[in-house]
C-alpha cells in the first residue's frame, strides 16, 4: 500500500499539526518507506491471539486498580497554572470559541 | 580503600559510599570536584541544566546529616544526575523539546522524589532525544551529545546524554528511561552498565510518556553493583502509577553476591543457563560486536554457566511491532501538548483549531511529528485492526516466544545492538535508524527485565555492550550474572583515553 499526499494532509489534520507543501511531501516519502517495513507484520497470521496490551498480561491477570474516591491533594492552582501561556485570574485563556 | 582527591571521578557510587562513611571525603567534595568537572566537559553536550547552588545546599545538608549520626543510608550524598524526562520541582524540565521550554514543574517524579529521600544530590537535568523518541541523542532540541569515546560519534539514545554523564566520569550515576532501549543501547554504545527492570518495578509517575505501555525508569552507571544501589531506591509500589506492580521488591544488593548452589569461586555462574538466541547473531550484526558478545558468552561459560541455543523466531516482526504500538501511544500521550495549560504556544493564530496546529508545528521536532502522524494514522478509523490491534497481538507472540525460551533457560544473552556508535549526522533515513533497535525491541515489547554490560570493544575501538534478558521480577539474577561477569573481567573499568 502507499499513502499519497491528500492522506498525508488528512492525518496531520486529525493530528492536529500544520505541515508546509514540501513538510508533506517529504512525510509522504518517509511515511510510505515505513509502511513498508510494516508490510511482513499484517502478513502474519494472529487468528485465535489476544492483544497484549500491557506487557504484565502475558503471565497473568491484569486488572486496573482502583482507589477509594476520596481527595488526596491539596489545593495547588497557583503552582498548577504558573506554567500557562495565557491566564486571567483562575483561568486558561484561549481564542474566542463562541461567537 | 582509598583514592586521591583528583580521582575522585573515577569512583564508583559504591566506592564514593565507602570513602563518605570513613570521613575521607564529605558530599559537598564530590559535588564540587562533579560540578568542575560538569564545566570543563561542557562540550559533551550532557547537561541541559546545572543547578549547582541546589546541588551544594544538598550536599551540605548530606554531610551535616552524617555528621549528626543520622545519615540516609548507602546513598546519601553521593551526586546523580536526572535524565530531562523526569520532572524535578526547583529545576527545569523540558523532555528536550522546544514546546516544554522554561517548563517548571509543581512536583517531583516519583523517581525523583525517591532517589532525593534516598540522600542523593541532583545536578541538573541530563540531555536526551526529544521527548525520548531517538536511537542517538540527535533528536534534542538543544543539541547532540557526544559520545566521549569518540566525540565525532553518536552516544545512543535516548538516553544518550545519561549515559555520556556517567562514561566521560561527570558522575557515577544517572537516571534514564527505556521505552525500546533507550538504556541499554546507549550504555553499550559508550561502555557502561544500565538495567531496565520488569515493567511495573519503577514508577512512571512524574515522567513525561512517551508510551505508556513500553516506558521504564532505569539506573545507569559503570558497574552491576551501582546499578543494583540505585534500582533498590528507585523500585516499589506507587499508587500514583495506574500500572506500578504491587510486587515485593528483592534485595538487588544482596543479589549480586548470592552463592548458586553448586557454585564455587571460581564457578560463581555454576548451573545457570544461558539462552542464545540464534536470531541476534544474524546478517547485520558487525563482526567486531559478533566477536566481542561471543567472547563474552565464552566467559560467562568459563564461570559456570551452561550456554543454550534457543530461538526467538519474531525478533524481526518486533521492529514493525514496536514502531506501531510506540507511535500509537505517542500519539496519544503528547495530544496534552496544545498550548493551553503549559508548554510553547504559537505567537500567531487564527482560531483555537489554528492555535493548535502552529503550535504544535512550532513546538515539536521531525521525529516527534513523525511519530505523531504513524500513530495517528493506525489508530484513525479503518486502519485500527490492521495496525494497531495486529501489532499487540504479535506483541503477545513475541511475549509467549519467552517464555517458551524460559523454559529451557533462566537468563538470555546476546548483543545489545547490532553495531558499534556510528558518527554524529550519517544517517538521514529515519526509517533505517530503527531497525537498529532490533535486539533491544523484543524485551521492551514483552516487558522483560534487561541489562547492558560492557563487554569489549568492536570496530574503531568502539565499546561493544552484551545484553542480558531475564524473566519478569528476575532483576537480582541479572545483577548477578553481570557482577559475576564484572568481577572476572575489566571491561566495564576501561576509560576513554581522552579523558583527563
Amino acid at each position: 500500500m502507499a499513502l499519497t499526499l491528500d492522506e498525508v494532509s488528512r492525518i496531520a489534520q486529525l493530528a492536529r499539526l500544520e505541515l508546509s507543501g514540501e513538510e508533506q511531501g517529504e512525510m509522504l516519502t518517509q511515511l510510505n518507506g515505513f509502511f513498508d517495513i510494516v508490510e511482513k507484520m499484517r502478513a502474519v497470521d494472529t487468528s485465535g491471539v489476544a492483544p497484549l496490551y500491557t506487557p504484565l498480561s502475558a503471565i497473568e491477570d491484569v486488572t486496573l486498580r482502583l482507589r477509594e474516591d476520596a481527595v488526596t491533594e491539596t489545593d495547588a492552582r497557583e503552582a498548577n497554572m504558573a506554567n500557562a501561556p495565557a491566564r486571567d485570574g483562575g483561568l486558561f485563556l484561549v481564542p474566542k470559541v463562541i461567537e | 580503600m582509598s583514592a586521591a582527591p583528583q580521582q575522585l571521578h573515577e569512583l564508583t557510587l559504591a566506592q564514593q559510599g565507602a570513602l563518605l562513611a570513613s570521613g575521607e571525603t564529605s558530599s559537598v567534595a564530590l559535588t564540587r570536584h562533579a560540578l568542575d568537572r560538569v564545566a570543563a566537559l561542557g562540550e559533551l553536550g550532557a547537561f541541559l541544566h546545572v543547578d549547582s547552588e541546589g546541588a551544594l545546599a544538598a550536599a551540605a545538608a548530606a554531610d551535616a546529616r552524617r555528621a549528626a549520626g543520622a545519615g540516609l543510608g548507602p546513598l546519601d550524598g553521593l551526586p546523580i544526575a536526572h535524565k530531562d524526562i523526569f520532572v524535578t520541582q526547583g529545576q527545569p524540565t523540558t523532555a528536550a523539546s522546544k514546546m516544554l521550554k522554561g517548563y517548571l514543574s509543581p512536583f517531583d517524579a516519583t523517581v525523583v522524589a525517591r532517589l532525593k529521600a534516598a540522600g542523593t544530590v541532583s545536578l541538573g537535568k541530563l540531555n536526551c532525544d526529544e521527548f525520548a523518541m531517538g536511537g542517538a541523542n540527535e533528536n534534542s532540541a538543544y543539541g547532540v551529545a557526544r559520545n566521549p569515546w569518540d566525540t565525532s560519534r553518536i552516544p545512543g539514545g535516548s538516553s544518550g546524554a545519561s549515559a555520556v554523564a556517567v562514561a566521560a566520569r561527570l558522575v557515577a550515576a544517572t537516571t534514564g528511561t527505556d521505552t525500546g532501549g533507550s538504556i541499554r543501547q546507549p550504555a553499550a554504545l559508550t561502555g557502561i552498565t544500565g538495567i531496565k527492570p520488569t515493567y511495573g518495578r519503577c514508577s512512571r509517575y512524574g515522567m513525561i510518556a512517551f508510551a505508556s505501555s513500553l516506558d521504564l525508569a532505569r539506573p545507569m552507571a559503570r558497574t552491576a553493583e551501582d546499578c543494583a544501589l540505585l534500582l533498590q531506591a528507585m523500585s516499589g509500589f506507587d499508587e500514583r502509577d495506574a500500572t506500578s506492580a504491587q510486587q515485593p521488591v528483592p534485595d538487588f544488593v544482596a543479589a549480586l553476591n548470592a552463592v548458586r548452589a553448586g557454585a564455587s569461586a571460581t564457578q560463581p555462574l555454576a548451573g545457570l543457563r544461558v539462552g542464545v538466541p540464534q536470531e541476534f547473531f544474524g546478517e547485520g550484526v558487525s563482526e567486531g560486536v559478533r566477536e566481542a558478545t561471543r567472547a563474552a558468552l565464552s566467559q560467562l561459560a568459563q564461570l559456570g554457566a551452561t550456554l543454550v541455543d534457543i530461538s526467538l523466531p519474531r525478533t524481526e516482526l518486533s521492529i514493525p511491532v514496536y514502531y506501531i504500538i510506540a507511535p500509537a501511544e505517542a500519539s496519544s500521550n503528547l495530544s496534552r501538548f496544545d498550548g493551553v495549560k503549559f508548554g510553547h504556544r504559537a505567537a500567531k493564530y487564527g482560531d483555537l483549531n489554528d492555535m493548535y496546529r502552529k503550535t504544535r508545528a512550532e513546538g515539536f521536532g521531525p521525529e516527534v511529528k513523525r511519530r505523531i502522524m504513524i500513530g495517528t494514522y493506525v489508530l484513525s478509523h479503518g486502519y485500527y485492526d490492521a495496525y494497531y490491534l495486529q501489532a499487540q497481538k504479535l506483541r503477545r507472540m513475541i511475549a509467549d516466544d519467552f517464555q517458551a525460551a524460559f523454559q529451557v533457560c533462566d537468563v538470555i544473552a546476546g548483543p545489545v545492538a547490532p553495531n558499534v556508535a556510528r558518527p554524529i549526522g550519517s544517517q538521514t533515513d529515519p526509517v533505517a535508524e530503527y531497525l537498529a533497535d532490533i535486539f533491544t525491541l523484543p524485551a521492551s515489547l514483552a516487558g522483560l527485565p534487561g541489562m547492558s554490560v560492557p563487554c569489549g570493544f568492536g570496530e574503531h575501538g568502539l565499546p561493544v555492550g552484551l545484553q542480558l534478558i531475564g524473566n519478569y521480577w528476575q532483576e537480582g539474577a541479572l545483577l548477578h550474572t553481570a557482577h559475576a561477569f564484572q568481577q572476572a573481567t575489566d571491561w566495564h573499568l576501561r576509560r576513554p583515553a581522552s579523558l583527563a
